[in-house]
């Protein structure tokens, strides 16, 4: 999955620690996504949490978010992506960095 | 809670701690709200915190801030394929007081900053996110909304530290010229290796560090690569340009895991284990991407006020985060006691910012930005000059040496530089860092 990498996605996610709130801080308005031609969201996520479906749209996951902004940043389809932060206490904590 | 405080402070980062500590200590009544369980959890950085803002603020600090290592070994490194052109530069007198840059873990910097605060009496409240701010018809800000029940808190200021994607300053109106192309995003390894490693690796002493700025290590996404060692880890990772990446189609781990791959680099990270992976994006455009950081009951400090400093050689943020944060609560003490916390009564942030580094270092350095995250910075310069290291130390016998002004000719044709674009470029680095 991860060519030229010495440990895979998921084990390299695994080093982060994730409070998981109940509601997702990020929401995608997948119909926008359909028309999206770019999908730059899938490849610039530092997490990798934009996946595209085989039926043109986007599939993700806010569990394992870095909360960094990058995807809301490069996506050039008004409204697909709306983005806020975790409620307090919740979503992804640091440690050594 | 539905309070009232003279000041709300939102973000315990190294701005808001800042502010939190300067406005307590005035005897101003101070919130410092986290949304983090703890200070510094959301943070993630490039390295090196220089402290000398912090002499004042908190005296001798050098014997209770948790720092990992004090820096006395410095490069700046340019990598082309196969290689690399090293500055290095080794002081002892910053590994003894009054130091000059520390490496440090966020969560525990970021955590000790925010309890000098507390010491100074702000209370400091984690784990609440202001999801808003609380405004009058006329659009002056009174105070933040927040995700506790009854969550509203009243202020006479509020000093938005919330970072770079400063959601209360967009919301305040203050981000009119806001663009992604204003923002790079730093993807990082924590790397776990012995602390006897690292310091035969790295050539250190016992509390001693070490801090590479790289250029030319992004596989042509502009941007920047970087190393440094903590106690017992080292991180390495890459800045690029959000566009940059965008239009580049590459995974950012596969670019660090070609700078790691880099001869350069690979024998300092190798063995090591990977402990914790982070990302964070950064206000990289310098005063171009500045917002208005003063308005009607609210001014705005470090990150959320594009306060980073990224000028190729100089790679600063937290300083100017801790700068602008006591600057902002300084300011906020003197228009509660005037009576006047307007805009008007809130100018003078922004004199006291322009009298000090934290907006003098960017109006100096505002092309250089552009400069280093320019094609010919990231990709053209960078083989130029390992090109022409490599005709200066290689020996062609039996032909004889040319000389430096053939070698200059032929390494700036091979590697597409033109001389009129180097002299631009020359005469505005020289007048950006002259």
């Amino acid at each position: 999955m991860n060519p030229g990498s010495d440990i895979g996605f998921e084990d390299r996610m695994a080093t982060v620690e994730f409070r998981v709130a109940d509601r997702p801080h990020i929401t995608v308005d997948r119909e926008v996504c359909r028309s999206c031609t770019t999908k730059a969201c899938v490849h610039v996520c530092p997490a990798g949490l934009f996946v595209p479906t085989a039926d043109g749209g986007i599939l993700f996951n806010y569990e394992q978010c870095f909360e960094c902004g990058t995807c809301y940043m490069v996506c050039n389809e008004a409204g697909a992506i709306t983005w806020s932060y975790p409620e307090g206490g919740q979503g992804v904590v640091m440690r050594r960095s | 809670m539905a309070e009232r405080f003279d000041v709300v402070v939102v973000g315990a980062g190294p701005a808001g701690s800042a502010a939190a500590l300067v406005a307590a200590r005035s005897g101003l009544s101070v919130l410092l709200l986290e949304r983090g369980p703890f200070p510094g959890a959301k943070n993630m950085f490039g390295g090196v915190v220089y402290c000398r803002i912090l002499d004042t603020l908190v005296p001798n600090w050098w014997t209770e801030a948790p720092v990992q290592r004090w820096v006395t070994r410095r490069q700046t490194m340019v990598l082309a394929d196969g290689q690399a052109l090293t500055v290095d530069f080794r002081n002892q007198n910053w590994g003894s007081e009054p130091y000059n840059g520390a490496t440090a873990y966020r969560a525990e910097f970021d955590a000790w900053l925010a309890s000098k605060a507390e010491e100074a009496g702000a209370t400091l409240v984690c784990s609440t996110t202001a999801t808003g701010l609380l405004t009058s018809e006329s659009g002056r800000v009174h105070g933040v909304r927040t995700d506790r029940p009854d969550g509203e808190v009243e202020a006479s200021v509020v000093i938005a530290c919330d970072g770079v994607n400063s959601f209360l300053a967009k919301e305040a109106g203050l981000y009119p010229n806001w663009s992604a192309d204003h923002y790079t995003v730093g993807v990082k390894e924590v790397l776990a290796l012995p602390s006897a490693a690292i310091e035969e690796r790295c050539g250190l002493g016992g509390d001693e560090g070490m801090d590479i700025e790289i250029l030319g290590g992004t596989g042509g996404v502009p941007g920047g690569g970087f190393f440094y060692t903590n106690r017992d880890t080292v991180a390495v990772g890459v800045v690029l340009s959000v566009a940059g990446l965008r239009d580049s189609g590459r995974r950012p781990e596969e670019i660090i895991a070609d700078l790691k791959a880099h001869p350069a680099i690979a024998p300092l990270v190798r063995g090591g284990e990977l402990v914790e992976f982070t990302a964070h994006t950064i206000p990289e455009a310098g005063l171009a991407g500045m917002p208005r950081t003063v308005g009607d009951g609210i001014l705005v400090a470090g990150d959320a006020a594009h306060l980073c400093l990224a000028a190729g050689i100089w790679l600063e943020g937290v300083n100017f985060a801790i700068g602008s944060g006591a600057f902002a609560a300084e300011t906020a003490v003197e228009a509660i006691r005037a009576g006047d916390t307007s805009a008007r009564g809130l100018a003078g942030y922004r004199r006291r910012m322009a009298n000090s580094f934290v907006l003098a270092d960017h109006k100096k350095l505002r092309h250089a930005p552009h400069l280093i995250l320019g094609e010919r910075a990231q990709t053209r310069y960078p083989r130029l000059i390992c090109q022409l290291a490599e005709q200066v130390f290689t020996i062609t016998n039996p032909d004889p040496k040319l000389g430096v002004r053939r070698w200059a000719r032929r390494a700036m044709r091979d590697s597409g530089v033109r001389l009129h674009e180097l002299a631009k470029d020359a005469w505005t680095g020289w007048r950006s860092f002259g």
